[in-house]
């Protein structure tokens, strides 16, 4: 019986470090005694936390591993800024007043980064449905909100990091190394990435075959990029353009960021009113902060949305 | 035996240790459990008790209804009716409870390959707020218990199956559960990894406070566990320890090869008053003291019968139980119930 020394280590040793030990057990032993009958504080704080931060660092980790994917999803912000940017700008230097295309387009092109990577996180989902390891996490006494949040946050932060790669580039393409400009650029483009990838984990939660969900998120991000005026200034639109422009999410985060490149660049007023004109809502110029807030509040709208669903889910 | 399993966890206040011998006793209640999905009645109502500390084993074959009821043990399907207790906690009012003093190992891997062994012990230590100061400590145990501790630093991509389970089933113990639920453990596995398997979960019976509540569609595993009951349908048959169940049958099974097996089963309820059966393509049944049968048999098998190819006699084994109360062998019903099982894993898949 000296194999029993290893008891100690069970029998709930999870519950006993912190606070009580099982109840109902206790209620039987002792015949109906109702002192012993303690409720176990099931959900702490910090158990939810711990939770939320391993589901994070697992994205981390996963991604560090993912050397390739890192690099390949660079490819696409290279293309965009030097080829298409520089090979356009000898069509468009008349309309540009002196400003390099590749200076106009790259707030757009680094939100572009920003999504695709994002969209990435969440597609992680759906393998880890396929390959069974969202079943240990759905079956730990955790809430299934703390695993949403995890995953949420890991998403956001693997982007967020996409996003400061593109950052440094900033210089190549004429737009200063301020540092509140960065600052403003790299709050901006976490609030991104946390909302592409809240919205990526709402699909997530139903779609759960890869081919159908890279489909759909093909199909959303591309108009998505492609109306919210990453390439283009949104003032003097046809009008069919100009309202699906202010329909699209994508332009309140390009927007925001182009006017603080725009604030810092030494250009003349012609140009800013060119191609800086900013979003107006039915004439009214909104402002910046207006505009993150919208990309926040959708943000946390499809993060709730997410939650309820896998919530729901058996 | 249960006095030593109350040995008091040192991290745990003095009211746990008092608890413990209630929560032993009955380690899973069950009453009325059913589940239906659409049309199929994949359990329908079972009632049963698994004592603290006993390896339980749930047999029957594929589609009989086990994977279900252990879903529901898990908190991870919602009973249509009934209830169930585990661990002294409701499945349905008392998932979290339930969940945390529960170890789950599927059939299907849950590790995430990407991540080394030690990581994914780690990531389940963490959702399931094991201690800080005891995580380590523990994952050495439980990993040196499957022989995995050398390799902890490798990723889970390049495990075999069978160190795959084995990893699945360390982490199951993790954060020391109290009962340990195994749905088919040893499935797919080359026999050699089975039995090292087998070898595992008799070890930690011995060294752990736990109870093991595993389904399994081998007869031959089920006579590991101390009590095992037969599900077929949807339904518990019955329910006893593998020595008692066998001892109910008492007659050792004959197999007997024929060209003709219905003649010979006519032959057989004509001359010796025994009902025969085909089964695996022999012609089958059961008789006291079966070698004592067969010289009788040849004597008086009259010439004009189909003669007889070949004769086998088995002492009674779990698959004579099995059909002696189902009619049919475990391989038999496997085929029949495929149909079955397949309108489950549709309505599951909804």
């Amino acid at each position: 019986m000296a194999a029993r020394t290893t008891a100690p280590a069970a029998g709930g040793s999870v519950d006993g470090a912190h606070v009580t030990p099982p109840a109902p057990g206790a209620s039987q032993a002792g015949g109906g005694h109702e002192i012993a009958r303690v409720r176990v504080p099931t959900r702490s704080a910090r158990g939810e936390l711990r939770a939320i931060k391993v589901v994070w660092k697992r994205e981390l980790i996963r991604f560090s591993r993912d050397r390739l994917r890192i690099l390949t999803s660079l490819m696409q912000p290279f293309l965009f800024l030097f080829v298409l940017g520089t090979g356009l700008s000898r069509l468009a230097s008349a309309g540009t007043h002196g400003v390099n295309l590749r200076t106009f387009v790259y707030p757009g092109v680094l939100c572009m980064a920003v999504m695709f990577t994002a969209m990435f996180s969440a597609a992680s989902l759906v393998w880890d449905r396929e390959f069974g390891f969202l079943r240990e996490m759905m079956v730990a006494p955790v809430r299934r909100s703390s695993l949403v949040l995890g995953k949420c946050f890991g998403g956001a932060t693997v982007a967020g990091f996409q996003g400061v790669i593109v950052l440094c580039l900033a210089g190549l393409v004429g737009v200063p190394y301020a540092l509140g400009l960065m600052a403003a650029i790299f709050a901006l483009q976490l609030l991104l990435a946390f909302a592409i990838t809240a919205f990526g984990v709402m699909v997530a939660a139903r779609i759960t075959q890869m081919q159908s969900f890279m489909a759909l998120m093909q199909m959303a991000i591309m108009p998505m990029f492609f109306l919210s005026g990453a390439l283009f200034p949104v003032s003097g639109l046809p009008q069919w353009l100009a309202i699906l422009n202010r329909l699209d999410p994508l332009t309140y985060a390009v927007d925001p960021m182009r006017r603080a490149v725009f604030a810092h660049l030494h250009i003349s007023a012609a140009a800013r009113r060119a191609l800086d004109p900013g979003v107006t809502w039915f004439g009214w110029h909104v402002p910046s902060l207006v505009e993150a807030a919208v990309v926040g509040v959708l943000g946390l709208a499809m993060l709730a949305i997410a939650i309820v669903q896998f919530s729901r889910a058996e | 035996m249960s006095e030593l399993a109350i040995t008091t966890p040192p991290t745990a206040t003095p009211a746990s240790s008092a608890a413990a011998p209630g929560a032993c006793a009955v380690a899973v209640s069950v009453k009325g459990l059913a589940k239906r999905y659409g049309e199929v009645e994949a359990v329908r109502g079972i009632d049963f008790e698994v004592r603290g500390g006993e390896i339980f084993g749930f047999l029957g074959p594929n589609g009989a209804g086990k994977s279900t009821t252990i879903n529901m043990l898990c908190t991870l399907v919602r009973p249509t009716d009934g209830s169930a207790l585990v661990a002294g906690h409701d499945v349905v009012s008392e998932r979290d409870d339930v969940r945390r003093n529960i170890g789950l190992v599927f059939q299907d891997t849950t590790l995430d390959g990407y991540l080394s062994a030690e990581q994914n012990l780690r990531l389940h230590a963490e959702l399931y707020g094991v201690p800080r100061e005891l995580v380590g400590e523990r994952m050495r145990q439980v990993m040196e218990m499957v022989g995995l501790w050398e390799r902890r630093a490798s990723l889970v991509n390049t495990f075999s199956g069978g160190m795959k389970r084995r990893l699945e089933i360390a982490r199951g113990l993790l954060h020391s559960p109290r009962v340990l639920f195994l749905d088919e453990p040893t499935v797919g596995l080359d026999p050699q990894t089975r039995s090292s398997i087998w070898r595992y979960i008799r070890e930690l019976k011995a060294r752990e406070d736990i109870t093991i509540f595993l389904t399994t569609h081998y007869m031959d595993e089920a006579e590991y566990c101390d009590r095992i009951a037969i599900m077929d349908q949807g339904r518990i048959i019955v329910l006893d320890t593998p020595e008692a169940l066998k001892a109910k049958v008492g007659k050792d099974r004959v197999q007997i090869e024929t060209d003709d097996d219905q003649a010979a089963i006519a032959a057989l309820r004509k001359r010796f008053g025994i009902d025969a059966t085909v089964a695996e393509g022999m012609v089958t049944f059961g008789v006291l003291e079966g070698e004592h049968f067969v010289p009788r048999l040849f004597d008086e098998w009259d010439p004009a019968h189909p003669p007889i190819r070949s004769v086998s006699v088995a002492r009674p084994s779990l698959d004579d139980v099995f059909m002696s109360y189902t009619g049919t062998t475990i391989r038999d019903a496997e085929s029949t119930s495929t149909d079955r099982m397949r309108n489950v894993a549709r309505m599951m898949a909804r």
